[in-house]
C-alpha cells in the first residue's frame, strides 16, 4: 500500500512548552481515530539534537559530532507513517493532524 | 480547479464509510444511505471549491445528507412510514451544520453495523465480497470490476441485487451480540480473507497478484481489529494478513513470475508489517485464540521469524498444521503438513503423509500433490519416479506460469534439483 511519512518541522532555538494535558488528550483521540481507520501504521517523536549525534564520512574518514547541531534550522519533530490510497488522502490526514496540533508546518512525502 | 476537487474527493473517501454507516442508522436502507452519501458529495463538489472545505467536513456531509433524506421522504408518499420512523432524529438537526452529527459515540457501531450488513449470510459469498468492497472498502464499482477482471455491469448488478436481497430479507441493521455475533463473525472474516486471497493469487486476468485487493483487505482487517479488539480470530486474521502482505514484493519476480517461499529474498520482506503481524498474533494468543486464523497466522509467523528455509522452525509448523487440520479438516492443509513434516523429520515421513493423502483420492485433480511428491522423491533419490510426477503435475495445472515452473524442474532433474515448497 502506498506509504507516506508525515512530519512536523521545528526550530530548537524556539523553546516549545510541554504539551498540555488537553493537547495530549486530543492527540490521543486523533491517533485512535487514524488507527481505527486502518491508516496509521507507526508514529513517534524525535528527540532534540542535544541527545543525538552527527556522523559524517568524507575522504574515507568518519567523524562523529555529538549534538546539539546549532546550525540546523529545520528539524524533524514528530512523525507518522501512514498507509493511504494516494497523496490526496495523506494530505487530508495531515490536515486533521495539524488541526489537532494547532499551528505549525507539516510535510508529507511518499515512502518507497 | 482540479486541486479542490481532488481534496474534496479525498475527504469524501476518508469519510464515506462512517457517513453511509451513520445514514443507514437513520434511513434503514443500504441503497438509500449510499445514494444520500453520493448526493452529499455532489453538494460538496459544488460548494467546497468556492467556499473552502468546512472545519468538520464529515459533519457537513452528514448534515447535507440528512436534510436531503428529509426532503426525499417528504416528497415520496410511499415512504411515509419511514418518515414517521426517522422524522424525530432528522428534524432535530435540520437547522444548521451539525457538529454532533458524526462526533457521537455511535461511529464505531455505525461502521460495525455496516460490516455485518455487507457480510450478511442471506447473500451469496460473491455478493458479500462485492458489497463489502463497495460499502467499506471505498472502491468504486469500476475499480472492483477491474480488480476482479469482470465486466463492470456484472459487478454493478451483483451489488444492486445484494442491496435488494438485504432489503427484502428485512435484515435487522444491528451489530449482533453474544452468540449471534459469534455465529455471524466467521462470515465477516471470510469475506475479508476472500478479498485478500483474490489479490494474493489472482484467479483471473494477466497478473499473478493484485496488490490493491490485498491492501484493501488488510485495511478492512485493521478496521475490524480496531472495532473488535477482543476477538481472537479477528486479531488472528489481521496478523495473518499483515504477515502475508509483508511478502508481497518478494513473491513476484522482475518478469512478473511467481517466486516461491523457499526462493524469496527475505531481505525484501517488509519488517514493519511483520512486526505488526507478530504483535497482533501475540494479542490473539493472549486472549486464548487457537482458531483457524490464529493458527494460520502462527504458521506465517514461523516463516516471518526465519531468515532462511533452514532456520525455519519446521517442527512447530508441522504441529500447527496438525492442530489446524484437526480443527478444519482439509486435504490441502494436510498436504502442507506433509511438506512441514518432511522438513522437520525427513522426506520419507513426509512422503508417508502424502501417500496416505493420495490414497483417499480427494486431491486427484490437484497438481500440487504430484508436485510435492516429486520433491520428496528427489530427496529420497528416486529421481525416475519424480520425473513422472512432475510431468503429471504439469499436465494438471491450467496456469501457464506454474506449468513452466514444473517443466523447468523436470529439465533440471539430475538428482540435485532444489525442492520447492508451497508459496
Amino acid at each position: 500500500m502506498p506509504r507516506y511519512l508525515g512530519y512536523t518541522l521545528g526550530d530548537e532555538s524556539v523553546p516549545v512548552p510541554p504539551p498540555s494535558p488537553d493537547l495530549m488528550q486530543r492527540m490521543g483521540e486523533f491517533v485512535e481515530e487514524a488507527t481505527k481507520a486502518g491508516v496509521l501504521v507507526m508514529t513517534g517523536g524525535i528527540g532534540p539534537t542535544a541527545m543525538g549525534a552527527k556522523v559524517t564520512l568524507a575522504d574515507g574518514e568518519f567523524s562523529v559530532v555529538d549534538g546539539p547541531f546549532a546550525e540546523a534550522k529545520e528539524l524533524i519533530g514528530g512523525w507518522a507513517l501512514t498507509e493511504c490510497r494516494d497523496l490526496d488522502e495523506a494530505v487530508e490526514w495531515t490536515k486533521r493532524f495539524l488541526a489537532v496540533l494547532g499551528e505549525g508546518e507539516a510535510r508529507v512525502r511518499p515512502v518507497f | 480547479m482540479s486541486d479542490a476537487r481532488a481534496a474534496t474527493e479525498a475527504v469524501f473517501r476518508v469519510e464515506r464509510t462512517r457517513l453511509v454507516g451513520g445514514l443507514l442508522r437513520y434511513v434503514g436502507d443500504v441503497g438509500l444511505a449510499e445514494d444520500l452519501a453520493q448526493d452529499a458529495l455532489v453538494a460538496a463538489l459544488e460548494q467546497w471549491p468556492a467556499d473552502g472545505v468546512p472545519r468538520n467536513p464529515g459533519a457537513w456531509l452528514m448534515t447535507v445528507a440528512r436534510r436531503r433524506a428529509v426532503d426525499l421522504v417528504r416528497r415520496d408518499r410511499v415512504l411515509a412510514d419511514k418518515y414517521a420512523l426517522v422524522a424525530p432524529t432528522l428534524q432535530s438537526t435540520s437547522s444548521g451544520p451539525d457538529e454532533e452529527a458524526l462526533d457521537g459515540d455511535g461511529i464505531d457501531d455505525d461502521v460495525l453495523r455496516l460490516v455485518f450488513v455487507a457480510c450478511h449470510p442471506v447473500l451469496p459469498p460473491a455478493a458479500r465480497v462485492a458489497l463489502a468492497l463497495r460499502l467499506l472498502g471505498g472502491l468504486t464499482t469500476a475499480e472492483i470490476a477491474r480488480a476482479y477482471g469482470q465486466p463492470e455491469t456484472t459487478v454493478a448488478q451483483r451489488i444492486s441485487r445484494a442491496k435488494k436481497t438485504i432489503a427484502q430479507a428485512g435484515a435487522p441493521f444491528e451489530v449482533p451480540t453474544g452468540d449471534d455475533r459469534a455465529a455471524r463473525l466467521p462470515s465477516v472474516l471470510e469475506v475479508v480473507y476472500l478479498v485478500f486471497n483474490e489479490g494474493y493469487t489472482a484467479t483471473a486476468g494477466d497478473d499473478w497478484a493484485r496488490p490493491e485487493l490485498c491492501f484493501e483487505a488488510l485495511r478492512l482487517a485493521r478496521v475490524l481489529a480496531a472495532l473488535l479488539p477482543d476477538e481472537p480470530e479477528v486479531l488472528g486474521l489481521q496478523a495473518l494478513l499483515e504477515l502475508q502482505s509483508s511478502r508481497l514484493d518478494a513473491r513476484v519476480g522482475p518478469d512478473g513470475a511467481p517466486v516461491l517461499l523457499a526462493d524469496q529474498d527475505r531481505r525484501r520482506w517488509d519488517r514493519l508489517l511483520i512486526r505488526r503481524g507478530l504483535d497482533a498474533l501475540a494479542r490473539a494468543e493472549a486472549r486464548g485464540g487457537r482458531g483457524p486464523y490464529v493458527l494460520q497466522a502462527a504458521i506465517a509467523a514461523c516463516h516471518a521469524r526465519a531468515f532462511s528455509v533452514d532456520e525455519t522452525d519446521w517442527t512447530r509448523i508441522a504441529a500447527l498444521y496438525a492442530e489446524l487440520v484437526a480443527l478444519v479438516p482439509s486435504p490441502v492443509v494436510e498436504l502442507n503438513r506433509a511438506v512441514a513434516v518432511a522438513r522437520a523429520v525427513g522426506p520419507q515421513e513426509g512422503l508417508d503423509v502424502v501417500d496416505a493423502l493420495a490414497a483417499t483420492g480427494t486431491l486427484d485433480a490437484y497438481h500440487l500433490l504430484p508436485s510435492v511428491r516429486a520433491d520428496l522423491l528427489v530427496r529420497l533419490g528416486r529421481v525416475d519416479e519424480a520425473r513422472g510426477e512432475l510431468v503429471r503435475a504439469a499436465g494438471m495445472t491450467a496456469n501457464l506460469r506454474e506449468r513452466d515452473l514444473l517443466l523447468r524442474r523436470w529439465h533440471d532433474l539430475d538428482g540435485t534439483a532444489a525442492p520447492a515448497d508451497e508459496t
